[in-house]
């Protein structure tokens, strides 16, 4: 490992429209070392990394300033190309892939080998044509270097979110000259083996030179692969040390500025009804991506059913399906009724509610503020929030109960936000997760899907809105699945867990199960063959 | 010592203050604004009386507004600037013919002809919606030939349509309408002209017109304001999250059509109360793109638009189009006024479509 500092940023302070997010950070990377960046929801990490990579946000906002200082000169990147060529490449919190195109198109975007022909004689260079053998040849060498199994040919649209993520990383490593590589949260959306898969690739690119910077809230994960880490807390760094000199406990402090225990609070054994309140009975569901074949469970009333299993083997499709977002079919029975599976509107006034996976496709009002986004749903199907005027004739928004709803989650969630006018977008990732999970709560429903909830959001929120969720089944009875990729997750919550696998529910353990019966489930049906 | 600071204070809030104006405002619209305000200024140098010209602007203002109006619903919904808002005219002249047909007059021939039209404007928009629906993604392209087609189509059906009035068809073939129908006996200025003020030989403000845009303005503001225009401003945002919560993002689409059909109905007999005469055949054909230009230089995008943004746009592109070619035309003693308007109209349209796919925040 070389100790030639590559990347040095210096004082970095930025503002958004008068909001201080970052003040006065500074932080070196070495060739070839790791660095883990950590950090609270909204602390500033892919701020400071958008700075680095001169994302358009930061120069249509007013720039920054202080100093990003790379092999000892200054530079200043006023776009996203500037930092390319510079060997910088970053993989964003959110994925940036062109949908229509297969993984190969996507990863050689715009460093396309191209053919010489004739053409190109008369024309010029815009007249050579792609080269697809050789494209699709490196796109294999890039991924295998991930040391990950993922058709070239695949179309980004169809992929399980892992496989668009490993694509994306592959993207950024195809690059000849990347010498710094910065991944923006890249394993929140992979199972704890994909994530070991990818923790592999870096370590090994970083022997090979490449510097890196890491970006993650699963803490163990940078504790394991990162040389260094910076801390930082509300836009100040906090601190900056080897890993070797810190551990878990220590850097958890640094992130909330108080001692947190990260075990959720075991609750009191509490009592589900026999009564079953949702009756599935083989369900499929065409998600592209996340498909499933047959499947059937019932939910007792009042209990936490889990959903767990490697992506892409369709337990996101399940709530999918039910919720009527993509063509199912099979019979559902809520309450002894059977559910129309397709009229979206009718489940949810029944008291069926879901937070997507998918937080800004789906989950989100991006333009929108907050308080919209919180509210918007119960006001649509359930008529809250609303003044019915000349004898309902009329039903008239009403801002000022919009207001105080949003106001009331802020507070209860923890949403840093600067008021509950602003708009969606401008939140970080994990403040975003927040916003979804509390349009779900307004509903109030009396059962609630809820995918991927704590996807990229850091531990001292990841409890609160796990005590949340559990706090809500208690007191309120409602009964709730969670589908999560993070087993210890949904063995810290749940009163029962089921694997899904190649569409199919492999098996349903108690939280108590050994790991090791979950993982036979999770791989079982794939290895027998 | 204290004084001083608060001199400066006060200066750096001024300072704020107009940043903030020109980050609100936005520059094209001070651009335009100031060169508007400058043309006002020339009039003496070009000979041009400021209360006719005033005047002018004004009453161009609210024959147009309405048409702008119209474009709101739809780009709220996420169907873009709507381009075939002549189907919405077709709807309109069919309203005033046949209330001219009947020989009503006056207001309630006015109101006739709105009343007349918006069963139409309902049937089209409705038909309209349902292909917009089918081509999501690609609806502006689609809308302009919906406008250029239903015009040709229906100039078939002006020359077949047995209509009697003699003031509206071809004297010497006593049958097919004429391209121009005069309105002056029936219901020209008859709402301008209610509370409508007189200052001087040459100043004329068309309140009534006004108070009718004003009514109309407000009833989208409140129909913003409710369950339903709440939806179809989220099915404009994000039709993933409105499916999601339930909303039926073809049912808000369809509905965000069918009032900017109908806008646009109210709209063109409006123009033809204050302007006289109704033009049918190719007459609609190019009427909406300056609306949709107006609206875009009021600071509108592809997919968000206000009413602010309709009344601020309308002002700006008809106040250029009605000064800049009198002032040149006096400046340059020659009548080519009308060559000049089309070159500034097409100017500005030009101008406002290249802006078009930039966001307004
Ligand atoms: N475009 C923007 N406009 C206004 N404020 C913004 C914008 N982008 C980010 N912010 C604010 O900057 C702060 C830092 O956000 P950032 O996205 O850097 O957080 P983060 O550390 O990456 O959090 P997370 O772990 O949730 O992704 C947040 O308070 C956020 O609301
Ligand atoms: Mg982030």
């Amino acid at each position: 490992m070389g100790q030639k500092p590559i990347l040095e940023m210096k004082e970095i302070s930025k503002e958004f429209y008068g909001n201080r997010v970052l003040n006065s950070v500074s932080f070196t990377l070495n060739e070839g070392q790791i660095l883990g960046l950590v950090g609270e929801n909204g602390a500033g990490k892919s701020t400071l990394m958008n700075i680095l990579f001169g994302m358009p946000v930061i120069t249509q906002t007013g720039g920054y300033s202080g100093d990003v200082i790379i092999d000892g000169q200054k530079v200043s990147f006023n776009s996203p190309f500037d930092a390319i060529a510079a060997g910088i490449g970053m993989v964003h919190q959110e994925f940036s892939l062109l949908p229509g195109f297969t993984a190969t198109e996507n990863i050689l975007l715009n460093k396309e080998p191209l053919k010489y022909n004739f053409l190109v004689e008369l024309f010029g260079s815009r007249m050579q044509t792609l080269d697809y053998e050789k494209m699709r040849h490196e796109a294999i060498k890039a991924i295998n270097k991930l040391g990950v199994n993922i058709d070239p040919d695949m179309l980004v649209a169809e992929m399980p979110v892992g496989h668009k993520q490993f694509t994306e990383i592959a993207r950024e490593l195809e690059r000849a000259n990347a010498r710094i590589i910065v991944l923006d949260e890249p394993t929140a959306v992979l199972t704890e083996s994909e994530a070991e898969i990818l923790l592999k690739a870096l370590k090994k690119l970083a022997k090979e030179g490449v510097s890196i910077i890491f970006i993650s809230h699963r803490l163990q994960e940078v504790l394991d692969i990162a040389d260094k880490i910076v801390v930082l807390r509300d836009g100040k760094l906090v601190s900056e040390i080897e890993t070797n000199k810190t551990n878990m406990k220590q850097v958890v402090e640094w992130m909330v500025g108080h001692s947190v225990d990260s075990k959720a609070k075991d609750s009191i054994k509490k009592n589900i009804s026999d009564e079953i309140i949702l009756s599935v009975k083989n369900l499929w569901v065409d998600m592209p991506g996340e498909l499933v074949r047959d499947v059937s469970f019932d939910v007792r009333k009042g209990e936490i059913l889990g959903f767990g299993g490697l992506a892409g083997q369709g337990k996101l499709g399940i709530p999918n399906g039910i919720m009527g977002l993509f063509p199912a079919g099979g019979e559902v029975f809520f309450e002894g009724k059977r559910l129309d599976i397709s009229d979206t509107h009718k489940s949810i006034k029944k008291g069926l509610a879901f937070v997507s996976e998918d937080r800004r496709g789906v989950g989100l009002l991006l333009e929108e503020p907050i308080d919209w986004n919180i509210s918007f749903t119960a006001m649509q199907v359930q008529e809250k929030f609303l003044k019915k005027l000349f004898k309902g004739l009329i039903k008239w928004r009403n801002d000022k109960e919009i207001e105080d709803i949003a106001k009331f989650y802020i507070k209860k969630f923890e949403i840093k936000c600067t008021s509950t006018k602003q708009i969606a977008q401008q939140l970080s990732g994990g403040n975003q997760q927040k916003i979804c999970l509390a349009k779900a709560f307004v509903l109030d429903p009396k059962i609630l899907f809820v995918s991927e909830p704590t996807r990229g959001i850091d531990v001292g929120a990841k409890k609160l809105v796990l005590e949340a969720l559990k706090e809500y089944n208690k007191e309120h009875g409602t009964t709730i699945v969670i589908i999560s990729s993070e087993l210890e997750e949904l063995r810290s919550i749940c009163d029962r867990i089921a694997i899904v696998d190649e569409g199919k529910i492999s098996g349903i353990l108690p939280p108590t199960a050994e790991l090791e019966e979950f993982g036979m489930l999770m791989v079982g049906s794939s290895k027998q063959n | 010592m204290k004084e001083n600071l608060n001199n400066i204070n006060e200066k750096r809030n001024f300072g704020q203050a107009l940043k903030n104006f020109i980050d609100v405002a936005g520059w094209p619209r001070i651009i335009i604004g100031i060169f508007l305000i400058l043309l006002f200024a020339m009039t003496p140098i070009a000979k041009l009386r400021l209360s006719t010209s005033l005047s002018d602007t004004l009453v161009r203002v609210g024959m147009n507004a309405i048409m702008v109006l119209a474009l709101v619903p739809m780009v709220q919904s996420g169907c873009g600037l709507n381009f075939g808002l002549p189907l919405g005219f077709i709807a309109g002249i069919l309203g005033a013919i046949l209330s001219i047909e009947f020989n009503l007059t006056g207001l309630k021939g006015l109101f006739s002809a709105i009343g007349i039209s918006i069963p139409f404007a309902v049937i089209f928009g409705y038909a309209y919606g349902q292909l917009l629906n089918r081509v999501k993604g690609d609806e502006m392209m689609i809308a302009t030939y919906v406008g250029f087609s239903s015009v040709s189509l229906f100039c078939i059906f002006w020359l077949l349509l047995p209509f009697k009035s003699p003031v509206m068809v071809w004297g010497y073939a006593g049958k097919g309408l004429r391209t121009t129908i005069s309105t002056q006996k029936f219901w020209q200025n008859s709402l301008s002209d209610i509370l409508s003020l007189r200052i001087g030989e040459t100043f004329y403000f068309p309140t009534g017109m006004f108070l009718f845009f004003a009514l109309l303005c407000f009833l989208i503001w409140a129909f913003f304001h409710t369950k339903v225009g709440t939806a179809m401003t989220a099915v404009g945002s994000n039709p993933d999250y409105a499916r999601a919560s339930g909303v039926s993002v073809d049912k808000m689409r369809t509905l965000s059509v069918v009032i900017s059909t109908v806008l646009g109905a109210i709209g063109i007999i409006i123009y033809q109360q204050s302007y006289g005469f109704i033009q049918i055949y190719n007459g609609p054909l190019y009427m909406g793109f300056p609306a949709v230009a107006a609206i875009l230089l009021g600071g509108a995008s592809v997919h968000k638009a206000n009413i602010g943004n309709v009344i601020i746009g309308t002002f700006l592109f008809q106040g250029i189009l009605t000064m800049a070619p009198s002032v040149i035309n006096s400046l340059l003693q020659t009548d080519m006024s009308e060559i000049f308007r089309i070159i500034i109209s097409m100017g500005m349209i030009l101008y406002a479509l290249t802006r078009k796919t930039k966001g307004n925040r």
